[in-house]
């Protein structure tokens, strides 16, 4: 019988994938950028899972505001890779510096 | 094992292996793919739990919008990807020893738990009976009501994020022709157009 601990397992695990992807591609943006939504996801699955299995559900509303704020920062994220990209030619974070006080 | 626990593992294998292969692939084109893969795999795990209407969002909005958009983006700019993933290898000892001990953190909460006393009595929206009303339209009637300001509030979060998208990549281009409507609109005959009267064999 599947429970709520397999499913706060698997999300768990999801977590640290994308923990592990951010440090794994420090350089690449884009990889970067899709670790923090597999963390989200896994944040999603664990709202999910709770809101279930206690018979809430506020979780699921909440999941909506994550996925929300989740899109908005994928666009603008991505917005920012390709204006930076088109004055540098390169997205590697490294060169990210110019602000360097 | 029933066949509800059959899926549960499969999707929970489809969503764990999307996910691990999004962060090792070597092509970022690859990467997305497989995070589509992991998305698809949730979108399962949460029509399991009940969940119907934040699946579809999720298919809807992430593997419809968000990928779709990752993938534009990594084919759009040509990068050499090959470079970027030159240091990989150098920082795999450090990547798994974080993520080795945040599993153990993490493994440390499985510990023996339960429900608090008072969670039941402290629900602020007990779900309704699924035969009598579904999972879209109780979340709607929650939204919609309980959580109004709130959805508002998100709808302008994406307004603001569209808008500072478009800001951000509007590019005005100085080195080509554009047509301009006002001054095509505002031109004056008197000043467009001028008559001369050519005397035969001399020219202007």
């Amino acid at each position: 019988m599947v429970g709520l601990e397999h499913y706060l397992g698997l999300a768990g695990a999801l977590f640290v994938i994308g923990i592990f992807g951010l440090f794994l591609n420090r350089k690449n943006v884009i990889i970067l950028l899709m670790s923090i939504e597999l963390m989200l996801l896994s944040v999603n699955i664990n709202l999910v899972a709770f809101s279930s299995f206690l018979g809430d559900l506020v979780g699921q509303v909440f999941t909506l505001f994550v996925l929300t704020v989740a899109a908005a920062e994928a666009a603008i994220g991505l917005a920012i890779l390709v204006s930076f990209f088109r004055n540098r030619g390169t997205i590697a974070v490294e060169d990210v510096n110019v602000m360097k006080g | 094992m029933s066949v509800a626990d059959f899926a549960f593992y499969v999707f929970a294998l489809t969503t764990l292996g999307g996910g691990l292969f999004t962060v090792v692939a070597r092509n970022p084109v690859h990467s997305v793919l497989w995070l589509i893969t992991a998305f698809i795999g949730a979108t399962g795990l949460f029509v399991l739990l009940g969940a119907e209407f934040v699946a579809m969002l999720l298919m809807i909005v992430y593997v419809g919008a968000v990928a779709v958009l990752f993938l534009f983006v990594v084919m759009m700019l040509d990068v050499d990807f090959a470079e970027l993933k030159a240091g990989m290898a150098k920082y795999v000892p450090i990547a798994l020893l974080i993520g080795v001990v945040l599993l153990m953190q993490m493994g440390m909460i499985f510990g023996a738990w339960q429900f608090a006393d008072g969670a039941e009595a402290a629900r602020a929206a007990v779900t309704p009976d699924m035969t009598e009303v579904e999972n879209t339209a109780a979340l709607g009637q929650l939204i919609y009501d309980d959580y109004i300001l709130l959805f508002q509030l998100a709808g302008l979060i994406l307004l603001v994020s569209m808008i500072g998208a478009i800001t951000l990549t509007l590019r005005h281009r100085k080195d080509i022709k554009r047509q301009n409507v006002i001054a095509q609109m505002h031109r004056d005959p008197a000043k467009a157009l001028e008559m001369i009267d050519v005397k035969p064999g001399q020219g202007l």
